[in-house]
């Protein structure tokens, strides 16, 4: 069970510190599934199998409808208005990811009575979905951050909270958040064609 | 029949079939009917008290359980959902006057129907969730098709969603400190979560950045509509905590938070108004005032404070309408709201313009307009707590005023031989003018506001002590 934690926690940091990194899309909706995998790992260990079942499935949902929308559209150069750019600042961010991680996870494991691992995996996706939101102005690209930060917030209320009610909604609010993407993207496509 | 039923399920399930029209005068009358009806119903029916008509006996049940969760809509309840559909008459009557109705009412009616159900779910941790549901609703109106989205709407559900996951956290804390009530580092976590989460619900500062933002790139009547829903909805759900939980009532901590957190928005918010050059970013700095005000008066506390919070209300929602249809027509002519593009627009279109400079005086709460007498009854309070706050207060104040005494100059600065214009439709010139004259007659005759809440009393049973 302990390396089953361990890997789902290598797969979480992997995969957020690449939607940090790659600016390509394709890249982003693929590490964006492997990180549902990675929390659908993490949550099981509070829930049973087939609710947190219902986190891997909606994540692969998510991840299916905002490719779909970006299928639909012209390739763009992604060019940040505002931000360092450079690899270079990324690779430090994700330091300091590493760094609040590692103290904030253990005091919330303790606080919330969850395994090391998932409360590591919560606090960064939660970390990395900020630093997401701060970097860019890009609408996919917040989307995608929210929803990082949403699942890391969802490994640590899985904790807390067992309700299949809560889980239900919560899903249904991130199914509505990637709709909300998938709806921005088709927009921002309309506006380009002339 | 039961209140959750007619008061949640139906307007949802109208504003699904109004997606299918497209008559917009139609969409609006249908609409607006509706929810005068559903305002009126809350006025009159009794919930859970058999009402005889001739031969027909009534009762309205008050809860529907849905999975194990319930939907309470008790008698008390009443006062608020009088508010809040008499709100969505006012917001989707006019609608079709400004060509807004298509995009405005259908997801406008869900949008209500599910912050009602947010104030009526138990348990309660269930309203973060309907509140962001209705949150994601907003997205189509905020941002329409072919309009690429702004800042600001990115910002909204940013901050929205970041709330209800504090929310839910303090929730789960709040059951837990029932089972251990003087367990010190809990209260303060779940008081630390709460009060995050409904910072950045209330766009309490600093968190109050989405608000120009969405108002300056978004339809103004839009704009007004989300910008008095989801205020007015989270800060009856915050009442609800207070009610619900003694301890946090009864902190002072409590009290002098909410006062300064008040007193930070209105100074602010006024200061801003004064340096904005565009009337959409105005309406939200004035908007963010009045969110500071009703903060100010919740921390005031006891009857007076909770009194002056609920009378409130009604100023900022006729305010409100009135300054977003007036804006909204002056858009329809102007290239944007900016005050380079509207000067001497007041000659041409009178009533649109009057109309924009008296809502922004009465939000200011200028002598014999409707936010007059609650701004004095806060005024009084804060007075006898602090002067320094009321200086600041003043500051705020003033500093609207005279954003809105600039917005008068500029839309009054036409070339000398201007013709005079009645340009609005006749429908347009109906809703201003009752507009204008319910903030005057509310100005002068206040007593109509307090009438207004006839269930004080039981709607907060433990507040207004």
């Amino acid at each position: 069970m302990i390396v089953v934690q361990w890997i789902a926690f290598l797969l979480v940091f992997a995969s957020g510190s690449g939607i940090l990194l790659y600016r390509n899309w394709r890249w982003i909706i693929a590490l964006l599934a492997a990180q549902y995998l990675g929390v659908f790992l993490l949550v099981q260990s509070s829930w049973s199998l087939s609710l947190a079942a219902v986190k891997l499935v909606a994540g692969w949902m998510i991840c299916v409808a905002l490719g779909l929308a970006h299928l639909n559209r012209d390739e763009e150069p992604v060019v940040e208005s505002s931000w360092p750019q450079g690899g270079l600042f990324r690779l430090v961010v994700i330091t300091l990811i590493l760094l609040v991680t590692s103290v904030g996870g253990r005091s919330l494991a303790g606080w919330l009575g969850m395994e090391t691992q998932a409360a590591w995996g919560g606090t960064l996706l939660i970390t990395i979905g900020f630093f997401q939101m701060g970097l860019t102005s890009q609408p996919f690209r917040v989307i995608v951050g929210l929803l990082t930060a949403l699942a890391g917030f969802e490994i640590l209320y899985a904790a807390v909270e067992s309700s299949a009610l809560v889980a239900g909604l919560l899903v249904l609010i991130n199914l509505g958040l990637a709709l909300s993407g998938a709806y921005f993207l088709i927009n921002q496509e309309e506006k380009v064609k002339p | 029949m039961s209140a959750p039923v007619l008061w949640i399920f139906l307007p949802a399930l109208a504003g699904g079939i109004l997606l299918l029209v497209r008559n917009q005068k139609l969409l609006s009358l249908l609409a607006g009917i509706l929810c005068a009806l559903l305002a009126i119903a809350a006025l009159l029916l009794p919930i859970e008290s058999p009402l005889s008509i001739q031969a027909w006996t009534i009762k309205i049940q008050s809860s529907v359980n849905i999975l194990g969760r319930s939907l309470v809509l008790a008698d008390p309840d009443r006062a608020w959902l009088v508010l809040i559909f008499g709100a969505a008459a006012a917001w989707f009557t006019p609608a079709a006057s400004i060509q807004i109705a298509r995009r405005i009412v259908p997801l406008g009616l869900v949008i209500t129907s599910l912050l009602v159900a947010a104030l009526a779910v138990e348990p309660f941790l269930y309203a973060a969730l309907l509140i962001e549901t209705a949150v994601l609703l907003s997205v189509p109106l905020l941002s329409p098709p072919g309009s690429r989205p702004g800042k600001g709407i990115l910002r909204f559900l940013i901050y929205q969603t970041i709330a209800m996951a504090f929310i839910l956290f303090s929730g789960w804390l709040l059951s837990g400190m029932e089972a251990n009530p003087g367990d010190l580092v809990l209260v303060t976590r779940a008081a630390t979560l709460l009060g995050l989460g409904f910072a950045l619900l209330l766009a309490v500062f600093p968190f109050y950045t989405w608000i120009p933002l969405l108002s300056a790139e978004t339809h103004p009547f839009v704009a007004g509509f989300i910008l008095w829903s989801f205020p007015t909805v989270s800060l009856f759900f915050g009442l609800g905590f207070l009610e619900r939980y003694a301890w946090l009532r009864e902190a002072d901590s409590l009290l002098i938070t909410l006062v300064t957190a008040g007193v930070v928005m209105i100074f602010f918010g006024g200061v801003l108004a004064f340096f904005q050059r565009n009337l959409g970013r105005m309406l939200a700095y004035a908007v963010m005032v009045e969110i500071g005000f009703s903060l100010v008066s919740l921390g005031l506390g006891g009857e007076q404070g909770y009194q002056g919070f609920l009378l409130l209300c009604l100023p900022r929602l006729i305010s409100l309408v009135l300054c977003s249809l007036g804006l909204s027509i002056l858009h329809q002519q102007a290239p944007s709201l900016d005050l380079d593009d509207l000067q001497g627009a007041g000659r041409t279109w009178v009533a649109a313009s009057a109309a924009v400079v008296l809502a922004s005086f009465s939000l200011a709460g200028l002598p014999l307009l409707a936010s007059f007498p609650p701004h004095l009854a806060i005024w009084e309070g804060l007075a006898r707590q602090s002067l320094g706050n009321v200086i600041w207060v003043f500051l705020g104040s003033l500093g609207l005023t005279m954003g809105a005494v600039r917005v008068l100059v500029s839309l009054a600065a036409a070339p000398e031989n201007t013709p005079w214009g009645r340009r609005e439709t006749w429908a347009q010139r109906l809703f201003l003018i009752t507009g204008c004259a319910l903030l005057l007659f509310l100005g002068t005759i206040p007593s109509w506001m307090s009438a207004f809440w006839f269930q004080l009393p039981a709607l907060f049973e433990h507040l207004g002590q």
